[in-house]
């Protein structure tokens, strides 16, 4: 008896025509017009100590900005914006605004329609970045370096923060290009026409940041040398290490890393060129589980599953961004975690999953398997700090402190070490949320600056003796 | 069903809507366009002498916006007809012929003169209209020429017209007044002196609807330059409503019939007028933002409202809110109120917290055990009802009368009512006291 002839992986490019691509990879949440503007601005009801507000990880003042946008004034508007959040163009892009702050918004109590804050909040950055001018101005020059590692949303937050307060900046990147997650990890159709990397040169316009690319902590540059060469450093470095399934043929031909395949995506050119399986698994239920199934359905996937091991309501991914996958036909099976993945001719074939069930508040397998087919599986179970980079230049034995494989910081985000600040998703705390890091960014760089500008130990009393010294003699009087 | 029906000046019309004269009611074709959707009558777009005046060929209207450009303010600089006198009059003949049972009534303006009025309302009258309308009222253009607000503006040329008419016409003459006057009992009790038979108002209110910044003009503007216009639609309501009643409670003109316009945009609006004693009332604004469909809903609305308050005709509760307009000091100053807050309806914006903390009298929580939550610190809390307009959400904060003892004065609430008139602080009232027979004990929940 023949078995079915093992079919051959069917992974190929340009399954959709160049429109329907086009389409695919449109802007998610379209902008809005002028009058959508104002009659969406109308809405708010400018409130009291606003939850908004509050909701908001860099604290924007969104009842300020939407009534600068209601009276007319969107440069204004993005001005507010942009002073609590230099990304804040593409936070209104890519943040959860269902669970920050239109989750907030009274108006979701009132009427469970709150005001629409992150498209206002684009229609006002958007104002601002089509000027072609930056809005701030530098600081008088303090003389001081600061070194920032990381391009990401945390690094360009602080760099921007440094350079605003009249401190140089060296920004460093391993990629070759700055952006982080912004340019290599949010889907595409979330910032579409190259706005990552349009934000990166508004937000470098104010001067004063110079950016190396191409140099990894650890490999190019190190963290003693850092150290030694400027007057503080501050890690942003992210999640450079992938968590693995743990299963044999892994490393099989067609499973992939989403982390790496969604970058791959950002960095082509031609999406028609990009191969995808006709039938795609995605392991995991956070948000890169999501942007990877969305993204292989958009480039003509027909069958695109995203197995995720405990029940829907436990997904990282928000309610908002399932429902987005499932509307653009991803079927998301809960419940189901990878036992096998099944290759042929090693090359991914499908994979076998068990079926789990929560008892006594333990995930356990319930011994019923069930196959999938698949030509290529993804692999989105989380990221997880590298920490070669600091380790291997031995600055754990310098005393950076780490906790449960993260950089350990205090509130103003400085590491165990005097000089060195980090933030972002590489500290403890981190959200693996561009707002978060951009505050995280921000809220060091304020640090770092109160730090460096800090009058030395018995300068206040030199100028105290220097101004009764004057005094005297202008008025004769003698102590 | 309610009998919307009303006789006013001894006209019938079906209904007590009427297109106010202006654009709407200036040819036959736009008149029986409305007749048809079921305006009760027409007050014909201003009459002048011949040669018509003309208008300016720049833009005419300017506008004042609210949420998602609805329209509550329109101004405009348009004058009266511009088109030949026999023109308009031969049109209203044939009109007023078509739809007996419309109310037709011709706006007039011409000199203050007797000559040019003698002259004019013979010729109206042969048209077999209804009534004429003195438009004493518009602030732009003609008052420039001594006309319109300019005459409005002077109790005696008022009163003066007024007599010309009734000596030379047969007609009912209703006076139409300018709002743009310190106090409306003046002009008003002109007009009935001269032996008007009605007054209707408000005219528009003068205005310049704003400055356009880029070329530091008013608007609209006309090649750089802009004039002051006048002013209706939603916004000039609350005005129209004080000057209505102030007529309607004044000694000298009470009883006079009152045609209402002002801002009238739904039945409700129109309820309102009647309430205060108009007869009929005259919309332009509404018609004018959204077509003259709107009296459908006008007609409907104050049906069902007179069908569910038990009110057969407009006459059962035509007026009935004029005896409760009264003057400060009679207010009871015993009535002692306390905002209430829903606290199932607050949604927790906090506007009322903020406009009480910043702007009165800081008698409104913003935290409760750490919690964000507003409730009324009645120690504090003067029933002023700034939080009540503030709160975007309808019924959510109310205001309570209460009974015993005010917590704000710590004195007792009398149950008596007592006013200013022979309140103590009131330096009227003390003299009043010193040749009391008897020391007199005031009820006073004041402070």
């Amino acid at each position: 008896m023949n078995e079915l002839a093992p079919q051959r992986p069917d992974i190929a490019g340009a399954r959709l025509d160049p429109q329907a691509l086009a389409r695919n990879f449109s802007d998610v949440h379209p902008p809005l017009e002028a009058h959508e503007a104002l009659v969406e601005a109308d809405r708010c009801y400018f409130c009291y100590d606003a939850p908004c507000m509050e909701a908001c990880p860099t604290s924007i003042d969104v009842p300020l900005f939407i009534r600068e946008i209601q009276a007319g004034n969107p440069i204004g508007a993005g001005k507010t914006i942009l002073s609590a959040n230099i990304l804040g163009g593409m936070c209104a892009r890519v943040c959860p605004t269902e669970t920050l702050c239109e989750e907030a918004c009274v108006r979701e109590a009132a009427e469970g329609k709150p005001v629409k804050i992150g498209l206002l909040q684009r229609y006002a950055t958007d104002a601002v970045m089509d000027t072609g001018r930056h809005p701030f101005t530098r600081a008088a020059p303090t003389g001081k370096r600061v070194a920032v590692v990381g391009a990401g949303p945390a690094g360009l937050s602080c760099a921007h923060r440094l350079a605003m307060l009249g401190h140089d900046v060296v920004l460093f990147d391993a990629r070759q290009k700055p952006g982080g997650l912004n340019e290599f990890g949010i889907a595409a159709y979330k910032a579409t026409e190259r706005f990552a990397q349009k934000e990166v040169d508004f937000i470098l316009s104010i001067g004063g940041v110079s950016v190396e690319t191409g140099k990894a902590l650890g490999r190019d540059i190190h963290l003693a040398d850092l150290r030694r060469d400027y007057d503080a450093v501050f890690l942003g470095l992210g999640l450079a290490g992938v968590n693995a399934l743990g299963l044999d043929d892994e490393t099989a031909g067609g499973s992939h890393d989403a982390v790496a395949w969604i970058a791959e995506l950002r960095q082509t050119t031609d999406l028609a060129g990009l191969p995808v399986g006709r039938r795609v698994v995605v392991i995991g239920g956070g948000m890169t589980a999501i942007d990877a199934a969305i993204q292989a359905k958009a480039l003509g996937a027909q069958e695109v599953t995203v197995a995720y091991r405990r029940g829907q309501d436990a997904m990282n991914a928000s309610r908002y961004e399932q429902e987005l996958a499932q509307t653009r036909g991803v079927h998301i099976r809960c419940n189901l975690t990878p036992k096998r993945i099944l290759a042929a001719n090693g090359h991914v074939s499908g994979i076998e999953l068990e079926r789990t069930a929560t008892v006594d508040g333990r995930l356990v397998g319930t011994g019923e398997t069930v196959i999938v087919e698949a030509d290529q599986v993804f692999k989105a179970i989380g990221q997880a700090f590298d920490p070669a980079g600091i380790a291997s230049d031995g600055s754990e034995a310098q005393g950076l402190a780490t906790e449960n494989g993260r950089i350990k910081v205090d509130a103003e985000r400085r590491t165990s070490l005097p000089d060195v600040w980090a933030g972002g998703d590489c500290v403890v705390g981190g959200e693996d949320l561009t707002v978060v890091a951009t505050e995280h960014g921000k809220v060091a760089a304020m640090s770092i600056h109160a730090a460096l500008t800090a009058e030395p130990r018995g300068a206040v009393e030199a100028i105290k003796n220097k101004v009764l010294g004057a005094v005297e003699a202008l008025t004769g009087a003698t102590r | 069903m309610a009998d919307l029906s009303t006789t006013f000046l001894g006209i019938r019309s079906p209904n007590p809507f009427w297109l106010a004269s202006a654009p709407p009611t200036d040819k036959e074709y736009n008149v029986q366009r409305a007749f048809e959707q079921g305006w009760g009558g027409v007050v014909w777009k201003t009459l002048g002498e011949d040669p018509p005046v003309v208008n300016v060929n720049g833009p005419r209207y300017g506008a004042f916006h609210g949420p998602d450009r609805r329209l509550l303010g329109l101004n405009n600089i348009e004058l009266i007809t511009d088109r030949a006198l026999d023109t308009n009059l031969e049109e209203i003949a044939r009109v007023k012929r078509n739809w007996p049972d419309r109310a037709m009534i011709v706006s007039l303006m011409v000199p203050c003169e007797e000559a040019p009025w003698k002259k004019i309302l013979a010729l109206v009258e042969q048209t077999g209209a209804d009534g004429v309308e003195l438009n004493f009222g518009c602030p732009h253009g003609m008052s420039e020429r001594g006309m319109g607000s300019a005459v409005g503006q002077v109790p005696e040329y008022i009163e003066m017209v007024a007599r010309w008419c009734k000596q030379h016409s047969r007609l009912p003459v209703i006076v139409k007044l300018t709002p743009n006057i310190t106090d409306v009992r003046y002009p008003a009790r002109a007009a009935k002196r001269g032996g008007a038979d009605a007054v209707s108002l408000i005219n528009t209110v003068s205005s310049i609807m704003s400055i356009d910044l880029d070329n530091f003009a008013p608007t609209p503007t006309i090649d750089g330059k802009g004039s002051h216009g006048g002013m209706c639609g939603p916004a000039v309501k609350p005005i129209a409503l004080n000057m209505v009643a102030e007529i309607a409670r004044d000694a000298e003109t009470a009883g006079i019939p009152i045609s209402g316009i002002g801002g009238i945009t739904t039945w409700r609006d129109a309820a309102e007028f009647i309430s205060l004693g108009c007869g009929t009332v005259q919309v332009c604004t509404a018609a004018m933002t959204y077509g003259f469909k709107v009296v459908k809903e006008m007609a409907s609305g104050l049906s069902e409202w007179m069908d569910e308050k038990g009110y057969r005709t407009i006459e059962d509760f035509r007026g009935r809110a004029a005896p409760n307009v009264t003057d400060w000091q009679y207010l009871n100053l015993n009535y002692v109120t306390k905002a209430r807050i829903d606290q199932d309806l607050c949604i927790k914006c906090g506007r009322c917290h903020i406009a009480c903390e910043d702007t009165s009298h800081q008698a409104i929580t913003s935290m409760l055990d750490g919690r964000r939550h507003f409730e009324v610190i009645d120690e504090e809390c003067v029933g002023c009802n700034l939080c009540v307009n503030v709160c975007p959400v309808e019924n959510c904060i109310t205001m309570e009368q209460i009974a015993g003892c005010d917590p704000r004065t710590k004195k007792p609430i009398p149950d008596a009512y007592a006013n200013w008139t022979s309140h103590p602080n009131n330096p009227m009232a003390r003299e009043k006291q010193q040749f009391a027979a008897e020391p007199v004990l005031l009820p006073d929940a004041a402070e």
